[in-house]
């Protein structure tokens, strides 16, 4: 079962898939390619190692596995977080495995290998990634077959249906529509924000105390508005005043110190 | 394509099985995508089993003169196409290279969806073992898969399920045409 056609489960583009190429120095030749996820690696992993995916290897699977991850980060190819999940989930696996089984429990009650939930996924997936290549060829095929070009119709060719008459009524709006723009004049009060700070500060020395609600409220416009927020901000900034407010929400005095 | 009825067409007319042949594989040849059988009898205002019939001819005289075009059924219905044989002719005439691919991660996430949609994220996460949102927006950015509506779930996720897209570009006449996803244990080692 084990030894069933790779062929079957293993797409062209993937021959680019990492593989290990041989090792002529001490290090091992790690040639990098791209798994679609921590399952894809693990299933690389059991098929190099030519283990049986219902009986795993969990401590050499495991190894490699880490060992994998660390020449990825070393490669510094950033390690997806679900790669680290599957290590812990590896390790767990290996940990439970290795704890002696409980002397107390009946001999013939059920343990359920700590592989079992790894394995079933492992099926799980194995299919969905043999689909993945179904698609593949079926859109290599289907990439194969031609359609004729769009032919000329008034749906994807409007202009036929344009006269002169009908350039005549766009212009007709666009020149409507410049004499409405020029009619909309607006008169725009210009304060600036140098004379909005005199005439707060000249407030402040004549009054020695201003009321922010009410200086806000003399405003005529929201230009105006934000312009005296930025000039109370601006005083505060660089002169020697102190704003004060008795009560949450309640009006702030803005004095000389 | 949307083709209006039009009172005057839609009156009966009587054609000979020729005639009709003829006439549907005119109509089918300047649709732009897979034209229906119940959109050709509004058309054309024929009965739908005379225009089945009529395209299983013009299909069938294609194949037997081993034409360069073929009819096909797809996405729910029929197109003509050059076949498939041809493509290294066509390319070069047309100067196109084969597409650009499908990367492995979003081959696997069409799968999932394809297989168990409605699908949300979380979903497609337990069974890719991986996050999938940067397959999901190239799926979405190539119309292979539309949202479907929300899950009232927790959280109440977007589920995802294959667009009439996926049909026209693998060649499928429905998903029914898919093997079914217990085929592939067979292949499981």
């Amino acid at each position: 079962m084990q030894q069933a056609d790779p062929e079957q489960f293993t797409f062209d583009f993937r021959e680019s898939t990492a593989q290990i190429v041989g090792g002529t120095s001490e290090d091992l030749k790690i040639k990098i390619g791209d798994f679609a996820g921590p399952l894809d690696l693990l299933l690389f992993l059991i098929k190099q190692e030519q283990a049986n995916i219902f009986d795993i290897p969990i401590a050499r699977i495991t190894e490699k596995y880490l060992e994998y991850i660390r020449l990825m980060k070393r490669l510094d190819i950033s390690v997806a977080a679900d790669f680290l999940v599957m290590a812990a989930t590896l390790i767990e696996i290996k940990s439970k495995m290795l704890l002696p089984r409980d002397p107390l429990a009946a001999d013939d009650e059920d343990i359920e290998d700590p592989r079992k939930e790894l394995v079933d996924r492992l099926l799980e997936y194995e299919k969905f990634k043999s689909a993945a290549g179904m698609l593949h060829e079926r859109i290599e095929i289907e990439s194969a077959t031609f359609t004729r070009g769009a032919i000329e119709s008034d749906e994807n060719n409007a202009e036929i249906d344009a006269t002169v008459f009908d350039i005549l009524t766009v212009f007709q709006k666009i020149v409507a529509r410049h004499v409405d723009e020029i009619k909309m004049e607006i008169e725009r009060e210009e304060i600036s924000l140098a004379d909005m700070i005199k005439t707060l500060q000249r407030r402040i020395a004549e009054i020695g105390e201003v009321s922010l609600l009410e200086f806000f409220e003399e405003m005529h416009s929201r230009r105006e508005l934000v312009t005296a927020f930025i000039a109370v901000l601006e005083i505060v900034r660089t002169e020697g005043v102190k704003l004060t407010q008795k009560a949450t929400f309640g009006d702030i005095l803005i004095r000389k110190v | 394509m949307d083709i209006e009825v039009d009172q005057e067409v839609a009156e009966q007319v009587t054609r000979t099985p020729a005639e009709l042949m003829a006439v549907v594989e005119a109509l089918t040849f300047v649709a732009d995508e897979p034209i229906s059988t119940k959109v050709l009898a509004e058309v054309l205002g024929e009965d739908r089993e005379s225009i089945q019939a009529a395209f299983e001819e013009i299909r069938n005289e294609y194949d037997e003169r081993g034409s360069g075009l073929q009819l096909r059924e797809i996405a729910g219905g029929w197109q003509i196409a050059t076949r498939t044989e041809l493509h290294e002719d066509v390319r070069k005439f047309l100067r196109t290279r084969p597409s650009a691919k499908l990367s492995l991660a979003s081959l696997e996430t069409l799968a999932v969806i394809a297989y168990k949609q409605p699908v949300t994220v979380p979903e497609i996460l337990e069974i890719r073992g991986v996050q999938s949102a940067s397959a999901i927006k190239t799926l979405l950015d190539k119309r292979l898969i539309v949202a479907k509506g929300r899950k009232e779930a927790v959280g109440r996720p977007m589920m995802y399920g294959t667009s009439k897209e996926f049909l026209v570009q693998f060649g499928l006449k429905d998903l029914s045409e898919l093997p079914s996803i217990e085929d592939f244990e067979d292949l499981v080692s």
